[in-house]
């Protein structure tokens, strides 16, 4: 199958731009650390020290020499670098530093699923109904009533996340207790693919997808709106209603369609960025996302697991603009990578 | 009740702007008879875009229709509710519309524009019939039927201007409403695709009003010509007759400066658009008149019939004791 409006130039090209972009994700993230200099495994070890009864101890010089052979902090520069890349091209981030021998893998493996799964859900549904709503302000026929309450949703958005996450835990877990205040799922249940397992996910996700939704959904709204507003005065637009087509028929194919394409583009560069999770969403709702890990990353200046995270942000919004740029000709015939125009 | 497929009569358009209303058409009446080709001749600004849209009720924001009667093959269209207009639109008045660059979906394919109007006037079509009937419209305006599969960034100007020609006989309304079909193409396109435009509206026997400022260019294509200044209709006729005897001051004008090809680009003249908005008294072309005299300033003229057919406003016709008969002052002896 030919994917229309591309050639395999632009195609090659265009994976070459990707991986440049990833290149020189993974080198910065390889300077920047060691530009600021400090031991962070003395700086560790110092901690664990002084939690173990504030002396130190005998052994520390011999334990920080020892994880640093352990992380290859003794080989040299470069050698260290060309390491730094292989392990990242191969996704193979080595060992978290607070969480010892854990690999940071895992962390991100176990943390990743419950991500996806809430922001990116969330996130479409913010989309779409965002979309929907900023479509529908817009539309002279939409039914008056309605019209004056679509706005009403989107005061969400002009609260801040977390303090809607606060008032939705307030009120829907504290006082109604209709839903769990936090975590992913709860404590006695063994997870596995089984309906009650899923139906407790899917209880402990409601109130933190409904702050991300109510959070975002205005700007998706907002744009929408505004780009319907900005296309009324088209000339395509006062042809159609010359042509004397059927209402619906100018909304959805006029409008609407011609509206959509920068909201397709941003919600793209959205999709990429879910992969680092929501901080504050999860963080209030002690939800097991990256957010969180990379929160606790931060806390206990895990840079290891903090660069893992930003580097996999980076990569997956590489990513989600390569495939845009990919699937582009297909939504918008305008765009289109072939060398001749037929005529 | 006459035979005219269109009947305006005193039609009065607004734009509301800061500074008060701008009459951009002040209270024009005209009519235009089955099979015909009407001239809407003026220079930019002087509201002829705004009389086409008033034709289809779609004058859009901030301006509306403040007064007149339009009546389209004996419906008037002021008192027609929404869904009435949405049908007549097409089925008996289409549009080229002045800006066809831009006016065709750019999301959207040639044939399947084409298609929605038929679908959505007459209902669904079985997809043979459908195909047949667009390819043979393309092909009415020249065009071979692959055209319906492109996309409007693909096609080249006149290619457009063609498409919207096909659609706009699609329905073979009994008016076309062409504004400045060409003037966006360059000269040797604009030829021929005026010149199917009219071989087209000739075949299948349609009425059409065609908007243009280029009086030279206009000649050759219409058979009745109104000559539009500021808002008002001050000449109509048969073109030979207004070529033959301009009676009209600015008629005179426009006959006699012929522009030549190269300075045939839209000059908006900043006296239209003074007079658009600060309205002179009496006669709206004073300000820039060679004869004006003393009854210009004071009142304003009424339209006169010259010789049947060929009516001007202007009080060199006005005829009353001691000034020369209408027909005798513009040379028809
Ligand atoms: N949107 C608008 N707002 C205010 N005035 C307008 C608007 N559109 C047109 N006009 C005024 O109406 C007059 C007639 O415009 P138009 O019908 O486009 O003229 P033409 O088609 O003859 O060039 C112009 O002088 C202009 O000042
Ligand atoms: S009425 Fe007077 S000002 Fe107007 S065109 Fe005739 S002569 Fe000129
Ligand atoms: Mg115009």
């Amino acid at each position: 199958m030919r994917l229309r409006g591309l050639n395999l130039r632009y195609v090659l090209r265009r994976l070459g731009t990707f991986v440049l972009t990833v290149w020189l994700a993974a080198t910065l993230i390889f300077i920047i650390p060691r530009l600021a200099g400090g031991n962070p495994i003395a700086a560790m070890v110092g901690k664990i020290s002084v939690a173990a009864g504030g002396a130190e101890t005998a052994h520390s010089g011999a334990l920080v020499a020892a994880w640093d052979a352990r992380f290859g902090l003794n080989d040299p520069v470069f050698v260290q670098y060309l390491i730094f890349l292989k392990n990242s091209v191969t996704f193979n981030f080595g060992f978290s530093i607070t969480d010892y021998p854990a690999s940071v893998n895992q962390l991100i493996g176990a943390a990743l699923p419950w991500t996806l799964g809430l922001v990116g859900l969330a996130t479409v549904i913010a989309f779409v109904l965002g979309t929907g709503i900023g479509a529908f302000m817009a539309w002279r026929r939409t039914p008056s009533l309605i019209r004056s309450v679509l706005p009403l949703s989107l005061t969400f958005t002009a609260v801040p996340s977390f303090m809607l996450g606060l008032l939705l835990l307030w009120v829907f877990s504290y006082t109604l207790g209709w839903f769990p205040a936090g975590n992913a799922y709860s404590l006695g249940v063994t997870p596995g693919l089984n309906l009650p397992f899923l139906w407790n996910v899917v209880q402990h996700g409601i109130l933190p997808a409904l702050t991300i939704v109510g959070a975002a959904m205005g700007f998706w709204a907002l744009s929408m709106r505004g780009m319907m507003v900005t296309i009324e005065g088209e000339d395509y637009m006062v042809l159609g209603e010359a042509k004397g087509l059927r209402p619906s028929r100018l909304f959805w194919r006029y409008r609407v369609r011609n509206s959509a394409l920068p909201q397709v583009t941003s919600l793209a560069l959205n999709l990429g960025a879910i992969i680092s999770g929501q901080i504050l969403v999860e963080y209030l709702f002690d939800y097991p996302g990256v957010g969180q890990l990379l929160y606790q990353g931060i806390l206990n200046e895990d840079y290891v697991l903090v660069e893992s995270i930003v580097f996999l942000l980076i990569v997956a919004t590489a990513l989600a603009v390569l495939v845009l740029d990919l699937i582009l000709p297909l939504i918008d015939p305008r765009i289109s990578y072939l060398r001749e125009v037929p005529r | 009740m006459s035979d005219a497929v269109l009947e305006v009569e005193g039609l009065k358009v607004e734009y509301q702007t800061s500074s008060g209303p701008a009459v951009a058409v002040n209270g024009i009446s005209f009519q235009v008879f089955p099979g015909e080709t009407l001239g809407l001749v003026g220079e930019s600004g002087c509201g002829k875009s705004t009389t086409a849209m008033a034709i289809l009720n779609l004058v859009q924001a901030p301006g509306r229709i403040a007064e007149g009667s339009i009546r389209l093959n004996g419906t008037e269209l002021s008192t027609l509710n929404p869904r009435s207009m949405r049908r007549i639109r097409w089925q008996e008045v289409a549009l080229i519309p002045q800006g066809a660059m831009d006016s065709l979906n750019p999301v959207v394919r040639v044939d399947s524009q084409i298609a929605e109007v038929i679908e959505d006037h007459e209902g669904r079509q079985r997809f043979a019939d459908m195909h047949e009937r667009i390819t043979e419209l393309l092909g009415m305006v020249g065009l071979p039927a692959r055209v319906g599969r492109l996309y409007p960034h693909e096609l080249s100007g006149g290619m457009k201007q063609r498409v919207c020609i096909a659609m706009a006989i699609a329905l073979r309304p009994k008016l076309l409403v062409a504004d400045e079909p060409t003037s966006a193409l360059d000269v040797v396109v604009q030829r021929v695709v005026a010149q199917t435009l009219l071989d087209v509206t000739q075949r299948l026997g349609m009425a059409m009003i065609l908007i243009g400022h280029d009086i030279a260019l206009q000649a050759q294509l219409v058979d009745r010509m109104a000559v539009m200044y500021a808002g008002s209709i001050v000449e109509v006729g048969r073109v030979e007759s207004i070529f033959d005897h301009p009676s009209h001051p600015y008629t005179q004008l426009l006959v006699s400066s012929v522009p030549s090809i190269t300075e045939r680009r839209r000059r908006p003249s900043d006296a239209t658009v003074r007079e658009v908005h600060h309205r002179p008294s009496g006669c709206v072309f004073r300000l820039r008149c060679p004869q004006a005299f003393d009854r210009c300033r004071a009142e304003v003229p009424a339209m006169r019939e010259l010789v049947p057919g060929h009516v001007v406003a202007c009080h060199l016709y006005a005829g009353g004791s001691g000034e020369p008969a209408p027909a005798e002052a513009a040379g028809h002896v």
